[in-house]
C-alpha cells in the first residue's frame, strides 16, 4: 500500500558539508539516501556526532544540502519544510509565553481565530496530560512537562511529517518510557510519517517501524536498514521483553557497535 | 532571617551612623570636635533644613523639575536605544560600519558634553535631558542589541518551523527577547537618567536637586549640601521601588534566579 503512494520524505544522495576556517570543509553526511513512506515511523540511530541531527535539519529545510536532493509529497523542498513539524533536542519553547500560548502559537500565526486557537490549545494540553498547566511559564514546568508542551506545540499544526531529534534525551528513564508511550498513543491516531533521531537503540526499536543505522562521522553514511516486525499497538515497557525485540537488537547491535567504538575514538569518549 | 529582624537591622545601621555623626560633630573629645561642624554639619541641622524645605514647600518645584528631566531622558533614551539596537542587530553591515563610532562615543565621559548641551539647548530642562539621553541610550541600545543577537538558535529554528514570517519573528521572538534584556537593565538606565539630570543641573541651571546642592556648596552651606544629598538619595530609592514594581509585573515569565545585566 505504501509502495504506491509517493513517499513522505525522499532524500537522494544527500551530502552535507560545512565550510570551516582556512578554506577547508567538513563533510558531515555523505551520499545519504533515505525514503520514508507516509505513515511510517523511522528511527535513525548512530553514534554521537554522526550527523543524525544534520540530516534532520536538511529534511526540515533549515539547511540546504551541498549535493543531492530532498523531496516531500509536495515536491522538491525549497526553504523551510512547510509540511513538517520539528521537535528539537534543546529547549525550544518561547520562555516569555505561557504553556497555553506556546501550544497555540502555531495556530495564532496562521490566522486562526484567537478564541478558537485557545480552546484547541487547551484541548492539546489535555491530550498531553497537562490540563490545568496552561498558565505556567516554561521555567515553572519540569523537563518532561516542557517536552509535552513541545509535542503539543508541534502536533497542533497537524504536520504531515514529524521530525524528532532525541526529544526525550535529557529525561530520566521512567519519564522517557512514559513519553514514548504518549508519543505512540498520539501517533497511532493519525499515523504521520516520523523521522526519529536517537542514539538509544532500544528506544529506536521499541518505537519504530524501521531502524536506520548511520556510520560514525565525519562523512557519515547510512549503513543499515532494518524492519521492526513487532506488532502494534505496543507498550514500550513490555515490548522490550519480547523475544523478537532481543533478536533484532542483537542483530543491529553487531553493526552499530563498531561504529559506536569508532565514534568514541574520534571524540575522545565524549 | 525574618523580615522584621532584617528591617530592624537595616534601621540599626542608619541609627548607628547618624548617632556617630552626631557624637563626632557635637561632643568635644579631648577638647576638640573630631569632625568640625563647619565641614560636616550636624544631623540636627541637616534634619531641620530638610523639614524646612518641605514645610515651606520650596523643595517640590526642584523635585518636580529633576523628575521631569529624568523621565524625559529615560523615555527618549530608551526609545532611541530600542530603535537603533533593533536596526543594528538586524543589519550587521550597518552595525559594522558604525561600530567604531559607537565605541568612541560610549567611551567618552558624558560630563564633558554638559557644557556643549548647555550651549546648544540653554540652561533649561532640555540640556539636562540631552545629557541623560546620552547615558540611557547606550545602556538600552547595548541590551536590546544583545537581546536580539542572543536569541537561542533553537528557539529561532522552532519559530521558523512553526511557520513564522519575518514580521511574526519580530513580534513573537526578537521583540520579547530584546525587551527582557532591556527590562533587566531598567534599574541601571533609570538610575543613569537621574544621574544625567542631577549632574546637568549641578553644572548649570536655575532649578532642580543638583541646583540646590550646587547653590549650597557655593556659599559653604554644608547643611544644605547634605540635606540635598539625602533628599536626592530618598528620591532615587523611591524611583527604584517603582521600577522594581514595574519589573515584577513585566517579567513574570522569568525564573527568579535570572541575573541582572547592566
Amino acid at each position: 500500500m505504501h509502495a504506491r503512494a509517493a513517499p513522505a520524505v525522499a532524500l537522494a544522495d544527500v551530502t552535507i558539508a560545512f565550510r570551516l576556517a582556512r578554506n577547508s570543509t567538513y563533510t558531515a553526511v555523505e551520499r545519504a539516501s533515505l525514503s520514508v513512506a507516509d505513515g511510517e515511523f523511522v528511527a535513525i540511530v548512530g553514534p554521537t556526532g554522526c550527523g543524525k541531527t544534520t540530516l534532520l535539519n536538511v529534511t526540515a529545510g533549515l539547511i540546504a544540502p551541498s549535493a543531492g536532493t530532498v523531496a516531500t509529497f509536495a515536491g522538491p523542498l525549497r526553504g523551510v519544510n512547510r509540511s513538517a513539524g520539528y521537535l528539537f533536542q534543546a529547549e525550544a519553547l518561547f520562555p516569555w509565553k505561557t504553556a497555553l500560548e506556546n501550544v497555540a502559537i502555531g495556530l495564532d500565526i496562521s490566522g486562526v481565530d484567537k478564541s478558537e486557537a485557545r480552546s484547541r490549545g487547551e484541548a492539546w494540553l489535555k491530550r498531553v496530560g497537562l490540563a490545568g498547566f496552561g498558565s505556567r511559564y516554561p521555567h515553572m514546568l519540569s523537563g518532561g512537562q516542557r517536552k509535552r508542551v513541545g509535542l503539543a506545540q508541534v502536533l497542533i499544526r497537524d504536520p504531515k511529517i514529524l521530525l524528532m531529534d532525541e526529544p526525550f534525551g535529557p529525561l530520566d528513564a521512567q519519564t522517557r518510557q512514559i513519553m514514548g508511550n504518549l508519543l505512540l498513543d498520539l501517533w497511532s491516531g493519525d499515523r504521520k510519517a516520523v523521522m526519529f533521531v536517537t542514539h538509544d537503540l532500544e528506544e529506536a526499536i521499541a518505537l519504530s517501524d524501521r531502524v536506520v543505522i548511520m556510520s560514525a562521522g565525519p562523512a557519515a553514511r547510512i549503513i543499515g536498514d532494518w524492519r521492526v516486525p513487532l506488532p502494534r499497538p505496543r507498550d514500550i515497557g513490555e515490548v522490550k521483553l519480547d523475544r523478537a525485540f532481543h533478536d533484532l537488537h542483537r542483530e543491529i547491535w553487531q553493526t552499530l557497535k563498531d561504529e559506536v567504538l569508532k565514534g568514541y575514538a574520534q571524540t575522545g569518549g565524549g | 532571617m525574618s523580615r522584621i529582624t532584617l528591617v530592624t537591622l537595616q534601621l540599626l545601621v542608619a541609627v548607628v551612623a547618624i548617632a556617630l555623626w552626631h557624637v563626632l560633630t557635637t561632643i568635644p573629645i579631648g577638647g576638640v570636635k573630631v569632625l568640625p561642624p563647619f565641614f560636616f554639619s550636624t544631623p540636627a541641622d541637616v534634619g531641620a533644613r530638610i523639614v524646612k524645605w518641605f514645610v515651606e514647600g520650596t523643595i517640590w518645584r526642584h523635585l518636580w523639575i529633576t523628575l521631569i528631566e529624568a523621565l524625559l531622558a529615560f523615555l527618549i533614551g530608551s526609545i532611541g536605544g530600542v530603535l537603533v539596537g533593533f536596526w543594528f542587530a538586524r543589519q550587521p553591515k550597518v552595525a559594522a560600519v558604525f561600530d567604531p563610532y559607537v565605541k568612541m562615543i560610549n567611551a567618552l565621559p558624558r560630563v564633558v558634553l554638559a557644557p556643549i548641551f548647555a550651549l546648544w539647548l540653554g540652561l533649561g530642562v532640555w540640556s539636562k535631558v540631552a545629557l541623560g539621553v546620552t547615558l540611557v541610550f547606550f545602556i538600552v541600545f547595548f541590551n536590546v542589541y544583545q537581546g536580539v543577537k542572543e536569541v537561542s538558535p533553537t528557539i529561532l529554528a522552532n519559530a521558523r518551523m512553526l511557520g513564522m514570517s519575518e514580521h511574526q519573528l519580530m513580534r513573537h521572538v526578537y521583540w520579547p527577547s530584546a525587551l527582557s534584556w532591556m527590562f533587566s537593565s531598567l534599574h541601571t538606565s533609570v538610575g543613569f537618567a537621574v544621574v544625567g539630570a542631577v549632574v546637568g543641573e549641578y553644572l548649570g541651571s536655575a532649578a532642580g536637586l543638583g541646583y540646590i546642592i550646587q547653590q549650597a556648596e557655593g556659599v559653604f552651606d554644608v547643611a544644605g549640601v547634605f540635606a540635598g544629598m539625602l533628599v536626592l538619595a530618598a528620591f532615587v530609592i523611591a524611583i527604584d521601588a517603582v521600577v522594581s514594581l514595574v519589573e515584577r509585573r513585566l517579567l513574570v515569565w522569568r525564573p527568579v534566579t535570572a541575573d541582572t545585566r547592566t
